[in-house]
């Protein structure tokens, strides 16, 4: 089987992309791109939803269909796409300030309904575009533009959130793990229902260098010693397992989709 | 037939498939019936989580080809107003319901009001222009709901359907016309190859075809500025282009946009200038100033947004006295006449708001004052 | 009250839920069935059950140029509150109908007490109170056919709920025809 490139949804000419070099958002992209080559999809039936961020600006180099919208409401717009049109393959491009900061209701909502969407989060611990400042979720204590003097607040776990709400599949990867990325994207997109993937990722030039990993290198070796596949986590004290945390798949079931259960409600309104 | 009633079936009529929406008093009703009958029809109903979700998702569900809308009241609009912004800058056809009831903030939040005039037009920022039409009848409601879809898809803009609570909440007797008694207007999409498709590329009438996502043609759009590609394009002289072009294509067609109703405007010294409700105690006004020997005309604005600047100014020309009764504190309606007829006229204001209806008598009242054989 | 006039206003007041919205609804599709214009307009708090609701109704040959009430032919007032606000009116010679289950009873010229609630819990669901009330006032005054409310009860209910409101309408009509 020859490599995928993902080039047939790249747009010309725009490349090289606006990321910082050590930033963690065009290993993603490479990953979605590869999968979708390896998925077959066509640029047609596909719709890449982004919010407002570094994550954001990925629609500037696809040429699959694209919405841009506002910033913490990419879920919502995508909810209104995948519900009108079932057959399109819908995916969500965000990242923790879009996600699960501004837009967190919508996160908690989208998962509960079910919607056929995947939503990747790009989590860079902090907001990257306006220049480093504290989000939902910074680790306390951290130091960011907006926290000189650590973060007095906690940081949220995305995955457990969508767990909760009742995504039907979670994983998280790192962007040291590509082609652990990439397989992951496919099996979310293949998957009916809310399907998330969170991407820890490096941000050197704000997040690192405030909190003494200002070389793109020591934020990757950081995600790679940091990152434990489940079985491995769990055999850590408590001690240890504070600074680590769990990659792969976290969550897979079949619970209806939203579109499979609307469904349903229109036999039975037709019926009745 | 409900108000609210009247224009949910206007809508379904026009073709509306696709309501996602937040319950919200005067305007839950149309929630109701589209819960019902979206499903029977091959619609889609949402309940979202809030009304920025809510005018979301319908921005999503039209750019996949569907006529969408959704309705709401002061509290949620002012929560729609960054995605609409959003359907502007996109231009993504849409239809958005707001109920008018009275503020600030939760108000009295069963009592109506008219003043969400200024916010219809400048809710949002950034440089941008809407369509707003204000109803007076139930039928006027789904009149006004199917025209307000179709000018939302001819011109690819949001169209927001705004009665008062009086009008919302209103029943009179009303029959839903057959199919095809009113023209129903879809969206152009765009013809020639596929590879050449240019979502923002404006033709001669000033509006691009728009195609919908899961079809042939592959588009962007984009809340960041763009160019006619739907790729963001930072170039000064491409954003002067695109914010003159989503003005510009409403400005060149405000004979199809701007809609009036004058009643007894031939021969008259003193003109009523209304929307909405306020246009009935205006009529019933000016019926009883005749009767006392001052002739008294009404012009009812079925279009608020573009302002009907022309409209204004031909009839106020033949007046003595403009008078604006309207249920606002700052005169909303009445400081845009001003602007229309210039510092040299005299407008009165009429105004109401605490909740209660503007009645006849309260017009009545201005109009005799403003007789120049005093009160009668 | 004029006889046989074109227009005709009308005053429903009471609480809410005590479906004074619905029983202005039902009053304007009978006259609707006998080709007259209405208007049906409400005004309500907060609350979907208590407070202040009020449902006006207005009834004409012609077009219906203001929609609200301004020179009330017949009120209905279905609690105390209500009937105080209304009351005055009688002494202008509007026929005001009051429920004497939940108002003090009064008297005087045009103030016409029913006790509404009790007659209507005593069929058996307190619920039709609404109907009966209207049965009560539609005897009363000309607005519409009696034949044209139980056409409007025929068409808005199913079978048992039918007959239910149908015996309210009907108890509500003699309770002024003396049937």
């Amino acid at each position: 089987m020859s490599h995928a490139t993902g080039e047939k949804y790249l747009k010309n000419g725009v490349l090289p992309h606006m990321w910082c070099s050590g930033c963690g958002v065009g290993v993603m992209l490479g990953a979605l791109v590869r999968a979708f080559e390896e998925l077959d999809y066509r640029n047609s039936d596909i719709v890449v939803v982004t919010g407002i961020g570094c994550t954001g600006k990925a629609d500037d180099y696809l040429t699959t269909n694209a919405l841009h919208a506002t910033h913490g409401r990419a879920l919502p717009h995508a909810t209104g796409i995948k519900a009108f049109n079932p057959r399109l393959q819908v995916v969500v491009l965000m990242g923790d300030g879009d996600s699960v900061t501004i837009g967190g209701n919508h996160f908690i909502h989208a998962a509960r309904r079910n919607i056929d969407v995947t939503a990747i989060v790009v989590n860079n611990f902090n907001y990257g575009m306006t220049g480093g400042q504290v989000s939902g979720t910074t680790p306390g204590d951290s130091l960011t533009s907006t926290t000189a003097w650590g973060n007095p607040e906690r940081d949220i776990d995305i995955c457990a959130l969508a767990e909760v709400a009742g995504a039907n599949y979670v994983a998280r990867e790192t962007t040291f793990h590509g082609w652990e990325l990439k397989e992951h994207i496919k099996e979310a997109m293949i998957k009916r229902g809310f399907s998330l993937v969170e991407v820890f990722s490096p941000c050197p030039t704000h997040f690192g260098r405030n909190n003494a990993m200002a070389e793109p290198r020591e934020m990757l070796d950081w995600l790679k010693e940091k990152g434990l596949p489940r079985e491995r986590y769990e055999q850590l004290n408590a001690e240890e397992k504070r600074g680590h945390f769990v990659i792969g798949k976290l969550v897979d079931r079949d619970a209806p989709d939203f579109n499979t259960r609307y469904e349903e409600i229109r036999a039975r309104a037709t019926k009745g | 037939m409900q108000g609210n009633q009247a224009m949910t079936e206007g809508a379904i009529y026009a073709g509306a498939r696709f309501y996602a929406g937040y319950p919200i008093t005067p305007s839950s009703e149309v929630a109701e019936i589209c819960s019902r009958v979206m499903p029977k029809i091959g619609g889609i109903y949402l309940q979202m989580e809030d009304e920025i979700a809510s005018i979301a998702a319908v921005v999503g569900a039209s750019l996949a080809g569907a006529k969408a809308f959704t309705a709401t009241s002061g509290p949620g609009f002012s929560l729609m107003q960054e995605n609409l912004g959003l359907a502007v800058m996109g231009e993504v056809p849409c239809v958005v319901i707001n109920v008018q009831r009275s503020g600030p903030s939760t108000g009295l939040a069963t009592k109506p009001a008219q003043s969400d005039i200024m916010q219809l037009r400048w809710g949002r920022h950034g440089d941008q222009m809407v369509i707003a039409l204000c109803p007076a009848t139930v039928r006027e409601c789904f009149e006004l709901a199917v025209r307000a879809f179709n000018l939302a898809e001819k011109f690819r803009i949001p169209v927001i359907l705004a009665p008062d609570e009086i009008v919302g909440h209103m029943r009179e007797n009303f029959a839903v016309p057959e199919p095809g008694e009113l023209e129903v207007i879809d969206r152009r999409g765009p013809s020639g190859p596929v590879d050449r498709y240019r979502p923002f590329a404006a033709d001669g009438d000033g509006i691009a075809p728009l195609a919908a996502y899961g079809g042939d043609y592959v588009f962007h759009v984009t809340s960041s500025m763009h160019g006619p590609d739907g790729y963001s394009n930072n170039d000064p002289a491409n954003a002067a282009w695109r914010v003159e072009q989503l003005h510009r294509k409403i400005e060149r067609h405000l004979d199809e946009i701007v809609m009036t109703r004058r009643y007894d405007t031939d021969d008259m010294d003193v003109l009523l200038v209304t929307v909405g409700a306020t246009t009935r105690s205006g009529r019933a006004a000016a019926l009883e100033a005749r009767r006392r020997g001052i002739k008294a005309g009404v012009l009812q604005l079925l279009t608020v947004w573009p302002f009907p600047d022309r409209e204004v100014a031909a009839l106020a020309e033949r007046v003595r006295s403009v008078i604006v009764p309207e249920m606002n504190y700052s005169g909303q309606i009445a400081g845009e006449v001003q602007r229309v007829l210039g510092g040299g006229t005299d407008i009165r204001k009429v105004n109401s708001y605490n909740g209660q209806i503007i009645t006849p008598q309260d017009i009545l009242k201005a109009i005799v004052a403003d007789s120049p054989c005093g009160p009668i | 009250m004029k006889a046989n006039q074109g227009r005709y206003e009308i005053i429903l007041a009471g609480s809410g839920g005590q479906g004074l919205v619905l029983s202005g609804m039902m009053l304007a599709e009978a006259a609707i069935l006998e080709g007259k214009n209405t208007v049906q307009t409400q005004s309500y708090g907060i609350a979907s059950r208590g407070g202040l609701s009020l449902a006006e109704v207005i009834i004409d040959d012609r077009e219906i140029i203001f929609q609200q009430v301004q020179e009330p032919d017949v009120v209905l007032a279905l609690t105390e509150e209500s009937l105080e606000r209304y009351q005055a009116l009688a002494g202008q010679g509007v026929p005001v109908f009051y429920d004497t289950t939940l108002a003090r009873a009064r008297s005087g010229a045009n103030l016409f007490g029913h006790p509404f609630t009790r007659i209507a819990s005593e069929l058996g669901n307190s619920a039709s109170v609404n109907i009966l009330a209207l049965g009560a006032l539609a005897a009363a005054c000309p607005i519409v056919k009696t034949e044209s409310l139980e056409m409007v009860i025929r068409g808005r209910f199913r079978k048992e709920a039918a007959e239910l409101n149908m015996k309210a309408l009907r108890m509500g009509i003699g309770l002024v025809r003396g049937a």
